[in-house]
């Protein structure tokens, strides 16, 4: 465990935690970017160089984006009067810590072994975009039509949701 | 420690984060936003077991990862049209506001 796989997951957490937690929604979606970027940078930490860009061209590039949008749209930067949290704060934190503390002994109490020679980490994998390329073409692609069918179902079904209604009539 | 277990646990964290700002927040896109941490952490999940798992050049995990934000692309897209729909209709993204079915 490196320092800089410390400090790339300090900012994660810090911003996921910036991200829940500040009054301001604009200040909540900037927070985000910041999570998504550290996200990114864990990725390519782990080698996985595609998924890493990926990660920072659809999330910080449209994800946030809308997100931003969206608050805009809906003037949701003002502070409401009677707070921003639920009724029951303390339920869903309860649940969230339950979840982490279960996940947590899982992953800690794992006997699993890295799959190296002694429990080692494999040697770093030498994956190129074109090896992405042929998976998806080859073997994933009945996957990748269906998910080209996905998006553009939800794309006409957002801009029909979110089309502007005249009274009464569509 | 090894380095896979500090992935994990990473990732179990700001799952669990994105759980508590769904549960608690009021404001429909801080919960949206809580959804979205919440798949981020299953794909850095997806990527750390690619990366440490016993046949990297299958590709499986990162094939996942890369899905899987496609998906979260979408459902994004989608939550975020209906939040903008909402708002038009009851002038609020207050969760607690919206208790009808009917517009």
């Amino acid at each position: 465990m490196s320092l800089v796989f410390y400090g790339i997951a300090g900012l994660s957490v810090a911003g996921a935690l910036a991200a829940v937690l500040l009054k301001n929604t604009v200040h909540c979606a900037l927070a985000l970017t910041v999570a998504f970027a550290g996200l990114a940078l864990l990725f390519l930490e782990l080698d996985a160089q595609f998924a890493g860009f990926a990660q920072i061209l659809i999330y910080i590039g449209a994800v946030a984006i809308l997100v931003v949008f969206a608050i805009l749209l809906t003037r949701g930067s003002e502070t409401p009067k009677d707070g921003v949290y639920s009724h029951h704060p303390l339920v869903g934190l309860v649940a969230a810590a339950g979840i982490f503390a279960a996940l947590g002994w899982a992953v800690l109490r794992s006997t699993a072994v890295l799959p190296g020679p002694g429990g080692a980490p494999t040697a770093k994998p030498t994956v190129t975009v074109m090896d992405i390329g042929n998976a998806l073409m080859g073997r994933y692609v009945l996957p990748l039509e269906i998910v080209a069918l996905l998006l553009t179902a939800a794309l006409i079904g957002a801009v029909i949701v979110a089309m502007h209604e005249k009274d009464g009539t569509q | 420690m090894n380095p896979l277990t500090g992935y994990l646990l990473v990732a179990a964290l700001l799952f669990a984060i994105g759980l508590a700002g769904a549960l608690t927040r009021r404001n429909a896109i801080l919960v949206l936003i809580g959804i979205e941490l919440m798949l981020n952490a299953a794909n850095l999940n997806l990527i750390a077991f690619w990366r440490y798992g016993p046949h990297p050049e299958a590709l499986t995990g990162m094939m996942f990862a890369i899905f899987s934000i496609a998906v979260a692309a979408a459902e994004a897209a989608v939550g975020l049209g209906l939040v903008i729909s909402i708002h038009r209709h009851a002038h609020t993204t207050d969760l607690d506001a919206m208790n009808r079915m009917k517009g």
